[in-house]
């Protein structure tokens, strides 16, 4: 339990009703990092981060925080707070008394609730409203309550269960910027859910994707969008084209009908495997001197970019360009060796 | 400005059935038989203020064990699955479907002297004890008629707390007694003081629980009234002014519970 971790879950498994959520599940989570757990709905991200704020005992496997095994450890006794999807702020009470709620259960003297419900008023940027009525507030508002409550309890891991999914998308880009100045400010560790791969990236630290309750990368954000290590990581953070290749020998891979150089090494000979290319990699060139040739089949302008469909063999090759190409013509695509991720085929079941 | 048409039948229907009725009651009560004024009968009701307090003191004692049972089965129906609260409601609701005399009259048939719990206390050589025509038969028979109107009230408020308002709680240091009280009693005062008034009005004036199940001991202000209008001691007019003070003390005690509600929330607003 060394290594700066604040929170490790050992082993980890979790049913409802008989069905297996998590089996198995192994994740450590550095102290002082905004780290997001990433994955479809049902992946099971919802329920790692509820395993972790005590409100499911898993069946088995271990909790650590902080080096101590909080296994049995019911939630009021563990210091992480968690900002839930759709806020549950408390209706009977206003603004100052819902972020005050936790220090008055722990029966803090009354000045010193008034000067740490005041530091999170200014952190949240809410000063004047604490006496309002929570059906007064806006979604964003209620949101920054949301926060303000947890944090004002002063804990080691906040957790945040896709805290953003009811906001529209301007204040969405706000917030996140603003969740992590917040992360910043404190130094306390974020565990944040979401299945908006936008904003894993842009907030994370460290990103751990999931999937039927596995975990298939962890990674920084860079790393998990730049080398995948598998299809569907490649496929859900981001856009990918994936082919399927048989690796020749190190550094040669085939796809598309050619054989084509790449960067990737350390394959079985002739093994088959899953070629993955980010539609931005593609270069747009001349017919007569590419590799890979094919119709454009529809365009679509995306505001940055254009996003066409081109019709290579039969694949429907996805490409962001900010050239644009009508609608029929033959086109060549070239790709950099170093722009040509391969990955073991996955393997299903 | 909206058409008042559409409400007219209610209004007729309200007229006829609730406000010209509610004058007669007053009329009689400050009347003689000769229909000359007089406040006699108001000042005779002071002679049964035993009556009267007989009757407040079970309705509330019903009242608040009804509210002890409902309040934990109703938030343990709040927290199942959907389809199951629904068969849950039913079951709550299902005696209610049969006739409330019928209901009174089986509870006569357990409580007798020969009836099903002293036979059944016989076979071990116990008792007969004194079960039927006691205070605590007709409590018994209060509540086992009206919990349902507790239940359903307070099921109704708690169905629309989500888990995470608890879950919020919980995470925030409250153990289950704080929960309770800081964040459950708090969000269901309306449903609380609902079910009271389901509970105590009805209570407070029946007559066929007390008769059934209380024998000649236990006279409640609702017999009284019956046997002014219905029995041998026919005295409208004092039938009338015991209704009349009646229904000013249940309207006190409503007034009272609602201020109680008010009141918590206020304080919790402030």
């Amino acid at each position: 339990m060394k290594d700066n971790n604040i929170v490790s879950l050992r082993n980890i498994s979790v049913d409802f009703d008989g069905d297996p959520i998590l089996v198995g599940l192994n994740l450590d989570i550095r102290d002082k990092e905004f780290v997001t757990l990433l994955g479809p709905s049902g992946c099971g991200k919802t329920t790692t981060l509820r395993t972790i704020g005590g409100f499911i005992l898993p069946k088995s496997g271990d909790v650590f925080f902080d080096g101590a095994r909080i296994n049995n450890l019911p939630s009021y006794k563990r210091n992480v707070n968690t900002v839930f999807q759709r806020y549950a702020l408390f209706p009977h009470l206003n603004v100052f008394e819902n972020i005050e709620f936790g220090l008055k259960v722990k029966k803090l003297p009354e000045h010193e609730r008034k000067n740490r419900v005041g530091e999170m008023l200014d952190l949240v940027g809410l000063r004047g409203y604490d006496r309002r009525n929570i059906d007064q507030l806006s979604g964003g508002q209620q949101q920054r309550v949301a926060i303000a409550r947890a944090l004002v309890n002063h804990p080691r891991v906040l957790l945040l269960d896709e805290p953003l999914g009811a906001l529209d998308l301007k204040l969405r880009k706000e917030m996140q910027i603003e969740l992590k100045r917040i992360q910043q400010a404190l130094e306390i560790t974020f565990i944040y859910v979401t299945h908006d791969q936008e904003e894993a990236l842009t907030m994370s630290d460290t990103v751990v994707v999931m999937k039927d309750g596995d975990i298939l990368q962890v990674g920084t954000p860079q790393d998990i969008y730049n080398e995948p290590k598998c299809a569907f990581v490649a496929d859900f953070i981001g856009e990918s084209n994936i082919l399927d290749g048989v690796m020749h020998e190190d550094c040669l891979v085939e796809f598309a009908g050619k054989k084509i150089p790449c960067v990737d090494k350390g394959f079985g000979h002739l093994e088959r495997v899953d070629v993955v290319i980010r539609p931005e990699d593609i270069k747009m060139v001349d017919a007569s001197q590419a590799p890979i040739t094919g119709v454009v089949e529809s365009v679509l302008f995306k505001g940055v970019h254009y996003e066409m469909v081109v019709d290579a063999h039969g694949y429907k090759w996805i490409i962001h360009s900010t050239k644009c190409q009508e609608p029929g013509t033959f086109i060549g695509m070239a790709v950099d060796p170093f722009d040509i991720h391969i990955m073991h085929k996955e393997v299903e079941g | 400005m909206k058409t008042k048409t559409p409400a007219l039948p209610y209004v007729l229907w309200m007229i006829i059935f609730t406000v010209i009725p509610l004058a007669l009651v007053a009329f009689y009560a400050i009347t003689d038989p000769q229909g000359h004024f007089t406040i006699d009968y108001i000042s005779q009701v002071g002679e049964y203020t035993p009556v009267l307090v007989r009757s407040i003191w079970l309705a509330a004692v019903s009242s608040v064990i009804s509210l002890l049972i409902a309040y934990p089965l109703a938030f343990w129906i709040s927290r199942r699955a959907w389809n199951h609260q629904r068969t849950m409601v039913m079951l709550v609701m299902l005696p209610m479907w049969m006739n409330f005399l019928l209901r009174t009259y089986a509870w006569m048939t357990i409580l007798e002297k020969n009836g099903l719990i002293n036979r059944f206390l016989g076979l071990f050589g116990i008792g007969p004890l004194e079960l039927i025509y006691t205070p605590g038969a007709v409590v018994l028979g209060m509540i086992y008629n009206y919990l349902p109107a507790m239940i359903l009230p307070l099921y109704s408020i708690m169905t629309k707390i989500p888990n995470s308002i608890i879950e919020a709680a919980q995470d925030l240091g409250c153990n289950t007694w704080d929960v309770l009280w800081k964040v459950l009693v708090p969000l269901t005062v309306p449903g609380i003081s609902t079910g009271v008034i389901m509970v105590f009005v009805p209570s407070v004036s029946t007559f066929i629980i007390s008769r059934m199940l209380g024998g000649g001991g236990n006279l409640l202000i609702g017999d009284l009234i019956e046997l002014q209008f219905l029995g041998n001691a026919y005295n409208p007019n004092l039938g009338a002014a015991i209704s009349l003070v009646l229904m000013v003390l249940i309207l006190l005690c409503m007034s009272v519970t609602n201020q109680f509600g008010d009141e918590e929330k206020g304080e919790m607003l402030k």
